[in-house]
This record gives C-alpha cells, sequence and structure tokens, in this order.
C-alpha cells in the first residue's frame, strides 16, 4: 500500500514535525544532551503519539466538539503516566535524567497536534500510521542532535569512549559547550539551514509568515 | 526567597535554559508587542499557577495527606499530571473570563493567547519543577512570578532582535527557522552567563 507507506516517510525529512512543521521542538532540545536520553524519549514519545491517536481516533465520532481538547488532553495525560510509571519502574536512572520533561509529553504540541489535525478525521489505519511516521520523524532529529551533543560534548557515544579525549591520553578535547543548552538551539539551528539548503523547496521564500504561525493559527 | 527569584528569572530561565514554551517562543515573536502581550499573560498565569498547584500537591496528592481521613498509606502522586493539568485549564477558563468581565481591554490585548497558554509547557513545565523542588506555597508563587518575568523577558529581547533580523540579507536557507534558532542560542548564552554571577 504506497499510500500507506508515505504517511510514514513524508514526515522523516519533507514533512518533519521538528524541522518543518515546528511542533515538539522544546523536548527535542532539553532531552539530547546524550544519545540515551535523546532514545529514551523518542520511544516514549512514539510510544505515546500512536497509542493516543488509536485510542482518539477510535473515539472520533463519540467526543463532542466542544470538549474535544479536554478529552485529547486527558487521554493523552494518562497514556503519559503509564510511560512514566514504567520508565520509573525498568529505567530509573534514565528517567531521572530526563526529569520533567517525560510529563511534558503531554503538553508537547506534536501530539496534541497530529490528535488534531489528523486523529479527529481520520480512521484508526491511517492515523496509526501518520502517528508511527511523525514519531520516527521527530526521532530521527533528536537522535541526530543527541549523537552529535554526546560525540562532541564527551567523546562517547552510549557512554562508550570513541574519541580519546586528552585526560585519559587521547587527542580529543571534549566541548563543554555542546552539553550546555546554547549548543542545542544552535545545532538544530545549523541542521535546519542545511535541511533548507539541500531540499530548496523548503526554504522560506519571503521573511513574513513562518510555518509555525500557520500551525499556531 | 530572593535567591529563588533571581534564579528563575536568570540562571534558571525556562525558555532558555530548560528549552520550555519554545514553540510559542518561535512562533509568536515576529513583532515586539503581541511578545510583550503574551509575555504578560504568562507571567498571569505562571503566578496564579505555580502556587495553586502547590496547594493541591500539599493538600491532596502527597503521601499522608488522606491521614485526616484515615487513610495514611494512600499516595495519589501519580495523579499530578492529570491534576496539574486540570488545575491550568480551569484556571486559564477563569482569568479569561475574569478578564473579559472586569479588564475588557486587556481581554482584547492578551485574548487570543489565553487558550495557547493551557498547552504551553512553560506553565506545566514550572508546576513540575515546583512539585520536583518540593517548594512550599509562598516559594511556589515567587518561583511562578520569577519563572513567568523570566520567560516574558525572553521572548520580549528576542522579538525586538527579530523585527531587525527581517531586513538582513541572509542565505535563503537560514530565513526564518533556521536563523530563529540560531539568535535563541546567542539569546541562551547570554543569559547562562549569569549562571556565573553570585547571589
Amino acid at each position: 500500500m504506497p499510500k500507506g507507506l508515505s504517511r510514514i516517510t513524508a514526515p522523516l525529512i519533507g514533512q518533519n514535525p521538528i524541522t518543518r512543521q515546528i511542533l515538539g521542538v522544546c523536548s527535542a532540545l532539553a532531552v539530547t544532551t546524550g544519545l540515551d536520553t535523546a532514545l529514551m524519549m523518542s520511544a516514549a514519545l512514539t510510544s505515546v503519539l500512536c497509542l493516543s491517536s488509536a485510542i482518539i481516533s477510535l473515539l472520533r465520532n463519540h467526543i463532542p466538539h466542544v470538549i474535544r481538547l479536554i478529552v485529547q488532553i486527558t487521554i493523552i495525560a494518562s497514556l503519559v503516566i503509564v510511560i512514566d510509571e514504567l520508565m520509573q519502574a525498568f529505567a530509573f536512572e534514565l528517567s531521572r535524567a530526563l526529569s520533567v520533561f517525560v510529563g511534558l509529553i503531554v503538553t508537547n504540541c506534536l501530539v496534541l497536534g497530529r490528535a488534531e489535525a489528523f486523529a479527529m478525521r481520520n480512521p484508526v489505519g491511517p492515523s496509526i500510521l501518520d502517528a508511527l511516521g511523525n514519531g520516527l520523524g521527530y526521532s530521527l532529529i533528536l537522535i541526530l542532535v543527541g549523537s552529535i551533543r554526546e560525540l562532541l560534548g564527551q567523546g562517547s557515544l552510549l557512554g562508550v569512549v570513541v574519541l580519546v579525549p586528552v585526560a585519559d591520553g587521547g587527542w580529543f578535547e571534549p566541548l563543554g559547550l555542546m552539553q550546555l543548552a546554547p549548543a542545542a538551539f544552535i545545532i538544530i539551528g545549523l541542521l535546519v539551514w542545511a535541511i533548507r539548503s539541500y531540499w530548496t523547496d523548503q526554504a522560506e521564500t519571503t521573511a513574513q509568515a513562518t510555518p509555525g504561525e500557520q500551525v499556531a493559527r | 526567597m530572593t535567591d529563588i527569584l533571581i534564579a528563575a528569572i536568570f540562571q534558571e530561565n525556562l525558555a532558555l535554559a530548560y528549552f520550555l514554551g519554545i514553540c510559542t517562543f518561535l512562533a509568536i515573536s515576529e513583532r515586539v508587542e503581541t511578545a510583550f502581550g503574551l509575555g504578560l499573560a504568562i507571567i498571569a498565569v505562571q503566578t496564579i499557577t505555580v502556587p495553586v498547584n502547590a496547594l493541591v500537591l500539599n493538600g491532596v496528592l502527597v503521601e499522608g495527606a488522606w491521614r485526616w481521613a484515615g487513610l495514611p498509606e494512600v499516595d495519589l502522586g501519580y495523579l499530578r499530571l492529570v491534576a496539574f493539568i486540570g488545575v491550568i485549564a480551569a484556571i486559564v477558563q477563569v482569568l479569561e473570563m475574569t478578564l473579559d468581565r472586569f479588564f475588557p481591554r486587556l481581554y482584547v490585548a492578551l485574548g487570543s493567547f489565553l487558550p495557547l497558554i493551557t498547552v504551553n509547557c512553560a506553565v506545566l513545565g514550572g508546576s513540575l519543577f515546583m512539585a520536583e523542588r518540593q517548594y512550599s506555597v509562598s516559594e511556589a508563587a515567587v518561583y511562578g512570578f520569577g519563572s513567568g518575568l523570566g520567560w516574558a523577558l525572553a521572548i520580549v529581547s528576542f522579538a525586538a532582535i527579530r523585527e531587525r533580523l527581517r531586513y538582513s540579507d541572509m542565505p535563503a536557507g537560514m530565513r526564518g527557522l533556521a536563523s530563529a534558532f540560531l539568535v535563541t542560542g546567542l539569546l541562551s548564552l547570554g543569559f547562562s552567563a549569569f549562571a556565573r554571577v553570585p547571589l
């Protein structure tokens, strides 16, 4: 089914939630100090996104239009609580490192945005595929930024030393800045620049309206 | 108290150090005027919701809060996400109605931003940080005000830079979002310098 496949592949780069739709940026920046937290967050967000899209799509004909936002948020919040409790039970160290950001999946505009824009209007099958695609697109950026920041900031990937630092007799001088907040903004900025230079159709021709504004309206 | 306030405004700035509310931050910062309005709305909502959530947390959710009812071992801590979001949504709704009734001009200025605030992660984030750091109700009020002020300060200065940026000659791929991220990065670098300032 090529149409179903395009639902998964389109959000990977062309309609990427972070670099194109500006959805879910907050957590993408915060949890990418290392590859392990980025992977954990990607898994958590993708599973919440798929489950919430499936449930909301199943209930879409029964949710009254006026209170749909509250219903959606309650469904998402319940799923996030489940994920949060699971994570505290089976990956306690990582859940400490992610601190409040797992809870903040509730207000992650990506989850609510897909629920509102897609799952409320489409049957279950396409909704799950759309959620999976967007979750993977989000994960792609997170993993990329997480690898860059951990590699340049600590010289390791997933805790395994790749570039031997000077302190251990190697040549690599870890860039402390990479572990700090400003680096996350700058790396995502450069990434967006690279993507838009390669796929020039994504570039903003005029300085007026950004896609984010269209989404916000 | 003052150290909580100063830290919340500068070192632990919600937008620039913890990346909270960045979606709104990037989307509504084309003009200083609207950024200022949104900043004011965030200050108001934060100052009310964080202490109210502290009350809810200490009075209902924390382990042992139901001792008076003969249920000392009940721990509703896992419900805090749903409770906080509910409180925030309700308070934003009430705030909207109050402004509409008593301050119509302010309502016109802020009106369209208020619903956005319910799903702004800076607001939920503020309450979650309050819970994680176990602030008392008065500390929570100070923290709420400070973090709101810090967020407002960040978005207003960012919007001011962005207004000027519109006329600059950038490579096509860098226009808009990419430049916004880079500027935010530099702004965040500036704010992180405050981390070295002794209180």
